[in-house]
């Protein structure tokens, strides 16, 4: 039970930290100055909620290791985060495609675990979760000006979500989450989010002039360690001073 | 100066913390220098725990990083008057700029930031079909209602850039939390 807990509250840890990250890329290249200002603010806010709940993985783990290290000196296949926030940023429509359907999970997912038993993941969630509907707004906003936008952004868009609708399944999938700590009331069950997630995505990409993609082959691994290519590199660059200087500090 | 003031805190320990509420309100934030940290509503408590005082901050944002800058000079300040001062972190209720002051939520105004216009964060929900109208958020410059968002992240966590379409100035608004 301990060790499943732990490995839930990394996978909500790299999640918020891996996409933080991944958004990160962007600063001072974004295409509008508000652009740019708002992907770092949601960068900001996922990398703090990433130290939240990888603290308290530390401390679940009972091993001594703190965020820092669990951020800075793990490997890519511990990492527990899924697969589509690894996802090259691309252009901009798919950076925001990879935010809408994120931000989407994020939402219904967070208003589930403000309820936990455990009162700190209720507590982090709730926290988090008052600044994720700002991300959960905004995402959709930009969807539906893309998709009802030119004829060319609109191309782009529709693209952007027919290429990552196939990440989309393991966001739900009961395996990825100790059955036991469901029935504690501790997690919440991936497979109740999808629903919700896809009435809302359908609503949006409706509104945006976008087609719902078919449900096909679903990646999945994330969960267990198993990543695409991309997350390799995105740790090379966040890990490289802990890397090259270890130990190195402020 | 040090001396006396722990003889008096440790004789009468209580007697003191309305001092303690009050050199914490000498304490501004650091992005926004002219509200103090009273005026931004994140001093949950003042506590003691035997000879030392414990202050109970709540974050505002999950990443900002004024967080350490400001528990690192409620540290100092206190010390400074001769506590021993131990700062700790409170994440549940969760903050919300209900808790800001209102004398602070003027000052934010003449500063020209303007000021929540609303209750807490709607988080009930985020389908566009049922949302609520926006708020109406006044001019810091000219105090026109007819602003509108350019985007709802500015220039700190806490704040969403607006312009006023009457003086075309734009200005910072502190989002509602």
């Amino acid at each position: 039970m301990q060790d499943s807990k732990f490995d839930y509250l990394l996978r909500l840890g790299d999640a918020s930290l891996v996409l933080g990250q991944r958004l990160s890329e962007w600063c001072g290249k974004g295409p509008a100055l508000e652009e740019d200002i708002a992907l770092t603010n949601v960068a900001l806010d996922l990398i703090g909620q990433a130290r939240m709940w990888l603290s308290y993985a530390g401390e679940a783990e009972g091993k001594g290791r703190t965020e820092d290290q669990l951020a800075y000196l793990r490997d890519a296949h511990q990492f527990r985060n899924p697969l589509l926030v690894e996802q090259p940023n691309g252009s901009y429509a798919d950076t925001l495609a990879r935010q809408f359907l994120f931000d989407t999970w994020h939402y219904y997912l967070l208003c589930e675990l403000q309820g936990s038993s455990d009162a700190r993941i209720g507590a982090i969630a709730l926290k988090s979760l008052k600044e994720v509907t700002y991300h959960a707004r905004r995402s959709a906003d930009l969807v539906v000006r893309l998709g009802d936008g030119t004829a060319e952004s609109h191309r782009r868009m529709q693209q952007a979500i027919d290429d990552l609708w196939q990440y989309t399944g393991e966001l739900f999938d009961a395996a990825t989450v100790d059955p036991a700590l469901v029935a504690s009331g501790v997690a919440c069950d991936p497979v109740s989010l999808r629903e919700p997630w896809l009435r809302h995505v359908t609503e949006v990409l409706e509104e945006a002039t976008l087609a719902v993609p078919a449900d096909g082959w679903m990646q999945r691994g994330g969960h267990e360690g198993r990543h695409t290519e991309h997350l390799g590199f995105l740790l090379a660059e966040m890990q490289f001073l802990q890397r090259a200087y270890p130990g190195a500090s402020w | 100066m040090q001396a006396p003031v722990r003889t008096h805190r440790l004789a009468h320990p209580h007697a003191i913390t309305d001092k303690v509420w009050q050199w914490l309100d000498d304490i501004p934030d650091p992005e926004i220098p002219v509200i103090s940290v009273i005026d931004l509503g994140i001093i949950r408590a003042v506590d003691w725990a035997g000879a030392t005082c414990i202050v109970t901050v709540t974050p505002t944002y999950s990443g900002c990083p004024a967080m350490p800058q400001i528990s690192e000079q409620i540290h100092d300040a206190l010390a400074a008057h001769g506590l021993d001062v131990e700062v700790r972190t409170q994440l549940a209720p969760a903050w919300t700029t209900d808790w800001m002051t209102e004398r602070g939520k003027a000052r934010l105004a003449g500063y020209g930031i303007a000021p929540p216009a609303q209750k807490v964060i709607d988080i009930s929900g985020i389908t566009r079909r049922r949302a609520a109208p926006a708020p109406e958020v006044a001019c810091p410059h000219c105090g026109s209602l007819h602003t509108r968002v350019a985007s709802q992240f500015g220039s700190t966590a806490c704040k969403a850039l607006y312009r006023c379409d009457d003086c075309h100035e734009p200005f910072d608004y502190f989002k509602a939390h």
